[in-house]
């Protein structure tokens, strides 16, 4: 996937101007705040089950050799396999070597941003394999060629007439006078045209929420079932997850689920949670002939130990972009890469660099909220914060913004010279702008006034009129 | 201020905005102190809180500035700030900071101790329970975001307005959503600033209120700015202005008549 987060001011203007995008947006509120709320106050122990998830997730990093030991262990002992990647490229090596092995022509997959993060579909592509997306917003946006613009709602970014103009263009062996007015039709077409392609495949790709250390598990939640006709269908299951999503125990996980999806989605389960231990049993009624998990560090392993370990502890429910000012006005495509949002402003720079990805962290008001609501208690606007410290230190912030904020540290440092130079202004603006009240235009202040007046001072600074007060 | 007066001694933390902008909220935080019955004293050794540096990545300034701070205000009783982003600072992040400083970062945690954004300090720390003020006219109430999620104010303001004779609150929707000011953020990003106000002050409008009142200044620049680009009637003031009963001055971005 492309890479356009070093244009994220031009993106995001853009994205602001689009009337279209606007409209789509609105469900973050109306849909994901409000239910997520509801949901919250239902439970009057949230708080405390936020605590103990993070507590569970900052216990497994500070042993995750140990757990990553113990659940490879426990996934052989069921007949399935591990394979380590270290890079994105390992990755895509070994899903390919096993879909070339299992002789794949077309390959399913359940939604995966590890698999978007890795840009695997491009490379099966590329490499004679058809790879078809099974969740609904990922089928739609693959139709589109496009990126997920959401981690947890593709598709976010379109309104249903949009969705509409897709099928119509994709499925032109359906007759053209059908009525697609309704997100139940465009549903019901999606589910039919897939049945098709799910007994077709012989790979079948998903991510994974939890890797279950106790037991050698996966686990996904979904709310539309292609997960498990992606698994349980073809005779190859492959799930690829990064090392972070190792849980010590199922009960850990039973505890990390009731706050995953009441933040995601207000539900208080999913429609499916699936638990997937190796390939199939010869009692089983069905499931996969292999089972091969593929785990993934691209990078995450140097957060432990560093000032974004926390971010390690997320676990992909999106209330971060669903509550974020920013994320509301911009949409998830403004960010240039897979993770947008709060928790993409702090994972992209590591995964893509802080040269390139160095706007995102830069492109917060610190507002909190998104650390307000982060069932996994991140503090993601404190890491925000640790970005814009490292691209201070390496000088990647615009030389003019440098040399301003020098020049206005040099004075707040020095109080007396503050005070006279602070009185100046005050005076000048007061004089300046008394009249009206408020300044239209101002010299050096466009980032302000274009958009907004700039309300006058009153003419002196409180310190001069203290000390007016105070003399006898 | 008379010397007889015996209750706590508050240093003043002016705030470098209402110091450049907007002088009469300090003087009404002034007087909100001293009626409830502390000595105010205002150290001419301050300027900023340091959030600028601090929030563009530039530790060792903003590190400078924060014990610039702390000399200059530790001696007090208290510290108190008319603005909920600038008291945060003060009290959640110097401590942070200066924690790998060992000379300041005791210092630092004390001093933090100290630190009370002003309507919070009246409410929690002077327990006043109501103010004599006036104030004709339906208000709706801005919570600034560090005052709300760092500082956890959210009822102060609203017990003390509702003694205000003659002032009718009336709440927006999504009260809990930034104005898109975010100090440096809204010179940086100003199309993304633009759209989050944009938002803001449209629930300003559908609330019906005739002035919008917030406890913190970044928040009111950015919003009255805004209101008056739209051409809107709403005014903007600090919620100590009316508060303390000084609400003579232009409401914010207005002129003297």
């Amino acid at each position: 996937m492309d890479i356009t987060s070093p244009a994220f001011k031009t993106n995001a203007s853009r994205a602001i101007g689009d009337a279209r995008l606007q409209a789509a947006l609105v469900y973050t509120r109306a849909g994901f705040q409000e239910k997520r709320l509801g949901a919250v106050t239902a439970l009057p122990e949230f708080d405390a089950l936020r605590e103990s998830a993070r507590d569970i997730k900052d216990h497994t990093l500070a042993h995750l050799d140990l757990y990553l030991e113990a659940y490879e262990e426990k996934v052989r002992e069921a007949g399935g396999e591990v394979h380590y990647a270290e890079t994105a490229q390992e990755a895509r090596d070994l899903i390919l070597a096993i879909c070339r092995q299992a002789g794949a022509k077309t390959v399913t997959k359940g939604k995966s941003m590890v698999a978007e993060e890795i840009g695997l579909n491009e490379h099966l592509e590329a490499n004679g394999i058809v790879p078809i997306e099974t969740d609904l917003g990922e089928y739609i946006i693959q139709l589109r060629h496009e990126a997920p613009s959401h981690i947890i709602a593709p598709a976010i970014h379109l309104t249903k007439e949009d969705v509409e103009g897709d099928f119509r263009r994709a499925h032109t062996d359906l007759p053209s006078g059908r009525n697609l007015s309704e997100p139940a039709s465009l549903l019901d077409e999606a589910r039919a045209v897939l049945r098709r392609k799910f007994a077709e495949a012989e790979v079948g790709i998903t991510g994974a929420n939890f890797l279950v250390a106790e037991t050698g598990t996966s686990v996904i939640v979904t709310n539309e079932g292609n997960g498990d006709l992606t698994q349980m269908l073809p005779k190859v299951h492959i799930v690829l997850a990064t090392i972070e999503k190792i849980t010590p125990t199922l009960e850990d996980v039973s505890q990390i689920l009731r706050v995953l999806s009441r933040s995601a989605t207000g539900q208080e389960m999913t429609a499916y949670t699936t638990f997937s231990t190796g390939p199939r049993r010869g009692e089983d009624p069905d499931g996969p002939d292999e089972y091969h998990v593929v785990i993934l560090d691209n990078g995450r392993s140097a957060m432990i130990g560093s000032e974004f370990q926390d971010m390690l502890r997320c676990i992909r429910c999106g209330a971060c972009m669903n509550h974020c000012p920013v994320y509301q006005v911009v949409g998830g495509h403004a960010y240039g890469w897979v993770y947008p949002g709060p928790m993409g402003a702090v994972l992209t720079p590591t995964l893509i660099g802080v040269d390139k990805a160095g706007h995102l962290p830069n492109a917060s008001s610190f507002c909190g909220r998104c650390e307000s609501v982060c069932p996994m208690m991140i503090p993601l606007p404190k890491m925000m914060r640790h970005w814009r410290e490292r691209e201070f230190e390496r000088h990647l912030s615009p030389t003019t913004y440098r040399t301003g904020l020098g020049l206005w540290a040099y004075f707040a440092k020095r109080p007396r010279l503050y005070r006279w130079a602070t009185r100046l202004v005050a005076r000048a603006l007061g004089n300046l702008g008394g009249r009206k009240g408020r300044f239209r235009r101002l010299p050096l202040a466009g980032g302000w006034t274009r958009h907004r007046d700039l309300p006058a001072p009153e003419g002196q600074t409180f310190q001069e009129m203290w000390a007016e007060r105070r003399r006898p | 201020m008379p010397e007889e007066t015996r209750g706590p001694t508050v240093g003043l933390f002016v705030t470098c905005l209402a110091d450049l902008f907007r002088p009469s909220v300090g003087f009404a935080t002034v007087k909100l102190l001293e009626d409830a019955q502390c000595r105010v004293e205002v150290p001419a050794a301050q300027t900023c809180c340091g959030q600028p540096a601090y929030n563009s990545g530039d530790r060792e300034d903003a590190r400078a500035i924060a014990r610039q701070v702390i000399a200059a205000f530790e001696g007090y009783d208290y510290v108190v700030a008319p603005s909920g982003s600038c008291a945060g600072m003060l009290r959640v992040h110097y401590p942070a900071l200066l924690a790998d400083d060992e000379a300041w970062a005791e210092r630092a945690r004390a001093f933090a101790g100290k630190v009370h954004e002003i309507v919070s300090f009246l409410v929690d720390v002077r327990g006043v329970e109501r103010v004599a003020a006036a104030f004709a006219g339906i208000v709706t109430y801005h919570d600034s975001c560090s005052s709300l999620r760092e500082l956890g104010i959210r009822d102060q303001p609203r017990r003390l307005l509702k003694t205000v004779a003659g002032l009718k609150l009336a709440e927006m929707a999504d009260t809990e959503a930034c104005c898109g000011f975010g100090g440096t953020f809204c010179v940086k990003y100003p199309d993304i600033s633009n759209a989050i106000v944009e938002k803001k002050t449209e629930a300003i409008a559908q609330s019906g209120a005739g002035t919008v009142l917030a406890g913190d200044l970044g928040c009111l620049l950015n919003i009255a700015g805004k209101l008056k680009r739209q051409g809107s009637t709403v005014r903007s003031r600090h919620v100590v202005e009316v508060l303390a009963g000084m609400t003579q001055s232009p409401a914010i971005g207005e002129a003297a008549d």
